[in-house]
């Protein structure tokens, strides 16, 4: 097999590539898992209360909302095809699995999307307000189902199950297991979770800039308290997931558990430490430097005081992942996890004091943590993405002879495209996206239903309708 | 013998694409169509013609892809290993073109104009590297071990550049014919304009396709020329030939609905032509679908979820265009 894998540098630059192009890519689609299903309930709110606050939030929401989109969906055509155009050997062998995931998921979850996008962002005159209600709840699922099957595919391929392999390819034995294989609800639970928790940190980020500007109006002490209410009760409910994710990685891919703890040696019935910090050193097959808290490492990994973990040694060299940089990834994203903890337990007991809205530096924390959410999510897919190398299929496929057999030429190329295409197009996408946000909900709140008349005489494009008009973008009060 | 599942996710494919072809080229035909038409106020009506529905029409192109990877993964394979730039170039192509969307509207004056430059290149690098591919998949692939043999630039040949080219004048048709429908007045009236020369080459294009291939592809020849083909497959050529005289008559009359139609009827035909050349191979000259099939098991277990799924898309994908029907007129809204 190994005459037929590209050559080491080919495959780096498929491996980066692969990696650039999906880290810039997962963060559209969980701003929009997220704010899809806030659209909805802000939606639902409005129609229930009639109260404007909660259709002021809609329309703002909304335009950061079709950014993102935009993004995800063109950031997204790119990953369906570049396991054709760079991991032609996997989607060749594996394509009977992953392909059907995948078609699935354009079946049930991107058409819907796409189709009712277009009347809940533009259909406000169109349709009445249970239609359009309607078609913002079938894009909110839309997001759903689609994290549902990408998940699914991604699983599989982390804990593969229900197959067998038939003439060097995948042939599906039974598809419930290929679909429930072992890793999949723990992987899709932290998942959704994650993105709900990153666009309640991004909400709640906007809502503390305005309020630090002493911009404080219902909608936005509204937008504060509701990412907080997220904030407070998902964070611990994303933790108990995770330390479950943690125990079904240590029954399937012990040697990523090994290698994002920096733990080398297996010592049968003593307990390990816990290394909080540490240099984890390949070559020398050891941790260096390491901060430690005695029990506590088999305790979290087994929920025994004396459980066993087998050592990084314990698996061939050519067979372990990268323990250096996902030991760091890791701590990256637990320790945000412990920030956002501490930030939701504040909002509580400044909700209790009755002065949730004011205090200067909770704002500013608040403020601080609203790329913390993507920031996780991006440590954690390293984490796990790394952490099962060299494996693409896990204990089936190995990454090195995945790859398609292109030039250093070629892909240098690609990659070339795809930098200083995602820079500038991405790059400028979040900085609307950011703009939007800081120039706040329109007061008196868009559009209503039925009408053909603006009352609002904010036509098509905010920002551009009101230079045409001679009107500055309302600045934010000092 | 039971179901035939290759040849049922040949068609489901088939469809999907020719869906794409005809969905996605009016609304890339519209992004071509930008440097004939300078006025802001115009080509904010071109996009907000399509802005609800460009998303939806996209996704068939993510559904080819897909369902592709499902049901014949050696040729999934195969076509974007050895079409590689050009595929980049597409995708790079569609990333300018979808932001571009969302980006004019929020952006200031300078960079709006930017935006909608970037529009419309992103709209013909797309249509010119889907034209590309086109050219180079009739071309055919050299195919060892069930892995691609050829070398990394056997897509670029005289012909992928021709229909490279071509494709922009039909997907340019498709647009204007479509903002027929969406528009009135002299927006209206430069379409109508435009239509006919883009026609006109269009017909001629198709003309030399038609000849090129069958000299340069003997077995393409074969098909069509033997007999009884010639007879069976001569509808095709007349059509084509009475399509384009329709079209050329109706764009110079007060007709709304017509023009789009006949434009349609047009890409179809040629659609069928390519399909009449090429069947049953998914990877021209000699592979065929039941070669690259995957195994059952994916076939009948996709197949369940798409016949069932499909015509609630195409339903609700239906409702979605009726809820934006009529012409499109300024001010009218984005959120």
């Amino acid at each position: 097999m190994d005459t037929t894998a590209a050559s080491a540098t080919a495959l780096d630059l498929a491996r980066i590539q692969f990696a650039f192009t999906v880290s810039f890519h997962i963060i559209f689609p969980a701003l929009t898992i997220g704010l899809a299903s806030y659209l909805a309930v802000l939606e639902g709110l409005w129609l229930w209360t009639k109260e404007i606050r909660y259709r002021e939030l809609y329309h703002f929401w909304a335009k950061v909302f079709a950014i993102a989109f935009a993004m995800g969906v063109v950031s997204g055509i790119v990953m369906a095809y570049q396991f054709g155009t760079n991991w032609s050997a996997f989607s060749t062998f594996a394509g009977p699995v992953t392909g059907p995931l995948l078609a699935y998921e354009v079946l049930t979850a991107f058409f819907l999307e796409a189709g009712f996008l277009g009347v809940m962002l533009f259909g406000w005159q169109k349709v009445g307000p249970g239609l359009h209600f309607f078609a913002t709840l079938m894009v909110a699922a839309g997001t759903l189902i689609s994290a549902t099957w990408i998940l699914a595919s991604n699983s599989w391929m982390q804990t593969p199950a229900g197959f067998t392999v038939v003439d060097n390819q995948v042939v599906p034995s039974n598809w419930l297991q290929v679909v429930f294989n072992p890793s999949f609800p723990y992987r899709l639970a932290h998942m959704t979770v994650a993105a709900y928790l990153a666009t309640g940190l991004f909400v709640g980020a906007g809502a503390a800039w305005h309020l630090l500007k002493g911009r404080s109006t219902p909608a936005i002490r509204t937008m504060l308290s509701m990412a907080m209410w997220l904030i407070l009760v998902l964070t611990p409910i994303q933790i108990f997931i995770g330390d479950q994710h943690g125990l079904n990685t240590l029954e399937y891919q012990p040697a990523k558990i090994a290698a994002l703890e920096g733990h080398w040696e297996t010592v049968p019935g003593e307990s390990i430490p816990l290394i909080l910090f540490g240099w984890p050193d390949m070559a020398a097959e050891k941790t260096l430097y390491p901060v430690e808290v005695p029990y506590l490492g088999s305790l979290i990994l087994t929920h025994k005081l004396y459980g066993e973990i087998p050592g990084l040694k314990q698996f061939a060299p050519n067979d372990r992942p990268n323990s250096t940089v996902i030991f760091w990834t890791f701590r990256i994203m637990v320790g945000l996890g412990v920030l956002m903890l501490v930030l939701g337990v504040w909002s509580l007991w400044l909700r209790w004091k009755s002065e949730l809205y004011s205090p200067k530096p909770f704002l500013r924390f608040a403020l601080w943590m609203g790329p913390a959410g993507l920031i996780a999510i991006l440590a954690g897919w390293i984490t796990t993405e790394m952490g099962r190398q060299p494996w693409v299929v896990y204990n089936v496929m190995r990454t090195a002879v995945a790859a398609s057999n292109h030039s250093v030429l070629q892909l240098s190329i690609s990659l070339i495209v795809f930098v200083v295409l995602y820079c500038l197009v991405f790059g400028v996408g979040f900085a609307y996206m950011l703009k939007i946000v800081a120039r706040g909900p329109d007061e008196g709140g868009g559009p209503v239903f039925g009408s053909t008349d603006d009352p609002f005489h904010r036509p098509a494009r905010p920002i551009s309708a009101a230079e045409d008009d001679g009107i500055v973008p309302a600045a934010p009060r000092n | 013998m039971g179901i035939d599942l290759p040849l049922i996710w040949a068609l489901i494919i088939g469809f999907g694409l020719m869906m794409y072809v005809i969905m996605d080229g009016f609304d890339l035909g519209v992004g071509i169509l930008f440097p004939f038409v300078p006025a802001r106020s115009d080509r904010d009506l071109m996009v907000n013609s399509v802005a609800p529905i460009w998303d939806g029409n996209e996704t068939w192109l993510v559904l080819g892809g897909a369902a592709l990877l499902a049901a014949f993964p050696v040729a999934y394979s195969v076509v974007l290993t050895a079409l590689y730039l050009p595929i980049i170039a597409m995708l790079a192509g569609l990333i300018l073109r979808g932001v571009a969307f969302e980006f004019r509207l929020n952006a200031e004056r300078a960079p709006r104009y930017m935006w909608d430059t970037l529009f419309a290149f992103g709209s013909y690098l797309a249509t010119f590297s889907q034209g590309l591919i086109l050219g180079a998949f009739i071309n055919g692939f050299e195919v060892s071990n069930r892995t691609y043999a050829g070398g990394p630039f056997d897509w670029l040949t005289p012909f992928s550049i021709f229909t490279g080219l071509a494709l922009l004048f039909a997907y340019a048709l498709l647009g204007a014919t479509w903002l027929i429908i969406k528009t009135e007045g002299p927006l209206q009236e430069r379409m109508r304009q435009l239509a006919r020369p883009i026609a006109i080459t269009l017909f001629v294009a198709i003309v030399i396709v038609s000849i090129w291939t069958p000299i340069t592809h003997h077995a393409i020849a074969e098909r069509w020329f033997s007999f009884p083909n010639i007879i069976l497959f001569s509808p095709v050529p007349v059509l084509v030939v009475l399509a384009t005289l329709a079209l050329l008559r109706e764009v110079q009359r007060d007709s709304h609905g017509l023009p789009f139609i006949l434009s349609l009827v047009l890409i179809f035909l040629g659609y069928s032509g390519l399909v009449i050349s090429l069947w049953p191979n998914i990877l021209p000259p000699s592979i065929s679908i039941w070669d690259a099939a995957s195994p059952p098991q994916s076939l009948g277990f996709t197949l369940v979820g798409a016949l069932f799924i499909i015509p609630f898309i195409l339903m609700y994908t239906a409702w979605a265009y009726s809820v934006f029907r009529g012409k499109v007129r300024a001010g009218e809204g984005y959120h």
